[in-house]
C-alpha cells in the first residue's frame, strides 16, 4: 500500500546511504546529507539502517499514509503533524491507514529526513534508490518527489517499540557558528600564509548557492596567491590547476573568492585548486546549514580527524543500543 | 474582518516582484483570492512563488522587498 504525495514541498527527494564505487566515472555518491539522522529515521521505524526514505529541505511535503505504519522524523527540527496535530520529531510515531503527515515551520536545522516502517520501494539504480536528479538515477523516474506521485512501499517491516525517541543527547545538530574541521590539502602551498590564516580566523556564511552538489559559503577575505608559472593545461587564473580528482568534502575557492564544499552530489574532478577537506564526521553538518547562517573552519589534523570519525562511529553504537 | 497572517515557509530572500523591472505583484489596499501570488523566495537558485491560502485584503507587508526571512516568519497580513 503506497504513499501518496499531496505537496512535495522544496526538493524532496528519495535518499538512501548512497551509491559509492562510480565516482571514479563522474557519478557521485549521492545518498542523504545527513547520514546519521538518515540512519536513525530508519533504526526508529525498524528499517535497514539503509533503506530509502524522504530528503526534505527547509519544508515538508504533505503525505496521505494508506496503511498502518511507523514513521519517524529526524535530522532538522521540522515538526510533523498527523492530521494537523504537531508531534515530537526523532520519535517513532503509529500511523493509520488514512491519516495524512505534514509538518509546522521549520525551527533549526536544514533538513528533514522521514522513514515509514517497509521503506520506500522504488527501483534501485546502481545499487541505490537515492536521487541524483542531474543524471536521471533513482528516486521516481530519476527526479525529486512532486505532488500526485504515489511512492511503493516495502513489505518488509521489522518489529519495533511504538514512541521509542532517540534520547536528545545522541542527536546532533551545528553550533552558532557552526564549526567545520577541515584538514589542509595538496593544493594549499598555493595560498599565502596570511591568507592561509585568515582563511581559518575568519568568520563565513552560507550562501543562498547551497545545495546538494555544493555548499558555498561568503564573507571572508579573497585568497591571496602565491606567484607561478601556470601548469600545462591550467590557465592564467591563480585558482586554476591541471584538472585533478575533487574528493567527497573538498573545499575549492573558484577566483580565490568564495569557498565550495562538495557534497553528496558532487562533480568528480575539474580544474580548480582545492584548499582542504571537510573531515568526514563534519559532512553530516554542512547538510542541516540554512543560508545565511554563520560558520567557521577549524584546522585539524589527520589524528584529530581520525579520531572524530571514531567519535561519531560511536555515537550511531550509542543510538542502536538505546533502541535494542 | 479577521487578520490573517501569510507566513514564509522557507528560508531565503523575499523578492515582491516577478523581476526587477517589473511592478510588484501587489500593493498594499490591493483585494486577493486564494492562489494570487505576493512575492517570490530565492534559496538554493530557486524562486519559489508565495500564494496566499485566504481571500480578502492586503494590510500590510511585514519585509521589505530583497530581505531575507525565516522559515515562520510574516510576510503579509491579509483582512478577509
Amino acid at each position: 500500500m503506497p504513499i501518496n504525495v499531496k505537496t512535495a514541498g522544496f526538493a524532496t527527494t528519495i535518499q538512501d546511504l548512497g551509491r559509492p564505487g562510480y565516482y571514479h566515472l563522474g557519478i557521485p555518491m549521492g545518498g542523504a546529507m545527513d547520514r546519521f539522522a538518515m540512519r536513525c529515521a530508519n533504526l526508529l521505524v525498524g528499517n535497514d539502517e539503509g533503506a530509502a526514505g524522504l530528503e526534505c529541505v527547509f519544508m515538508g511535503p504533505e503525505l496521505e499514509i494508506t496503511e498502518d505504519v511507523i514513521v519517524a522524523v529526524t535530522g532538522a527540527d521540522l515538526p510533523p503533524k498527523i492530521d494537523g496535530e504537531v508531534l515530537e520529531s526523532w520519535t517513532a510515531i503509529k500511523v493509520k491507514a488514512g491519516q495524512t503527515l505534514s509538518f509546522d515551520y521549520l525551527r533549526s536545522g536544514a533538513r528533514g529526513y522521514i522513514a515509514i516502517s517497509g521503506g520506500i520501494d522504488t527501483p534501485p539504480a546502481l545499487g541505490s534508490r537515492s536521487t541524483y536528479p542531474i543524471g536521471a538515477l533513482g528516486g521516481v523516474d530519476g527526479r525529486a518527489v512532486q505532488a500526485g506521485d504515489v511512492l511503493p512501499i516495502g513489505s518488509d517491516k521489522g518489529t519495533v517499540k511504538a514512541d521509542q525517541s532517540i534520547p536528545s543527547n545522541l542527536r546532533r545538530e551545528p553550533g552558532a557558528p557552526a564549526e567545520l574541521r577541515v584538514m589542509p590539502g595538496l593544493y594549499w602551498h598555493r595560498v599565502t600564509k596570511a591568507a592561509g590564516q585568515k582563511f581559518f580566523d575568519e568568520t563565513w556564511k552560507v550562501a543562498s548557492e547551497a545545495d546538494r552538489m555544493g555548499y558555498r559559503f561568503q564573507g571572508g577575505s579573497p585568497l591571496e596567491f602565491v606567484d607561478r608559472e601556470p601548469p600545462f593545461g591550467a590557465g592564467s587564473d591563480p585558482s586554476n590547476i591541471t584538472d585533478a580528482c575533487y574528493p567527497y568534502g573538498s573545499i575549492q575557492v573558484p577566483g580565490g573568492t568564495e569557498p565550495i564544499i562538495l557534497h553528496r552530489d558532487a562533480v568528480s574532478g575539474g580544474g580548480y585548486f582545492m584548499l582542504g577537506t571537510v573531515i568526514s564526521a563534519d559532512m553530516d553538518l554542512i547538510g542541516q546549514l540554512q543560508p545565511n547562517v554563520e560558520i567557521k573552519f577549524v584546522k585539524v589534523n589527520m589524528h584529530t580527524a581520525l579520531s572524530a570519525r571514531q567519535e561519531r562511529a560511536a555515537m550511531l553504537e550509542n543510538v542502536r543500543q538505546a533502541l535494542a | 474582518m479577521a487578520k490573517h497572517e501569510i507566513r514564509s515557509q522557507l528560508p531565503g530572500m523575499f523578492y515582491r516582484k516577478p523581476s526587477p523591472e517589473e511592478p510588484n505583484y501587489k500593493e498594499i489596499g490591493d483585494t486577493v483570492e486564494v492562489g494570487d501570488v505576493i512575492g517570490l523566495i530565492e534559496v538554493m537558485k530557486t524562486f519559489t512563488p508565495v500564494s496566499v491560502d485566504t481571500a480578502g485584503k492586503i494590510i500590510s507587508f511585514e519585509v521589505d522587498d530583497a530581505d531575507a526571512i525565516m522559515p515562520g516568519q510574516v510576510l503579509a497580513v491579509i483582512e478577509g
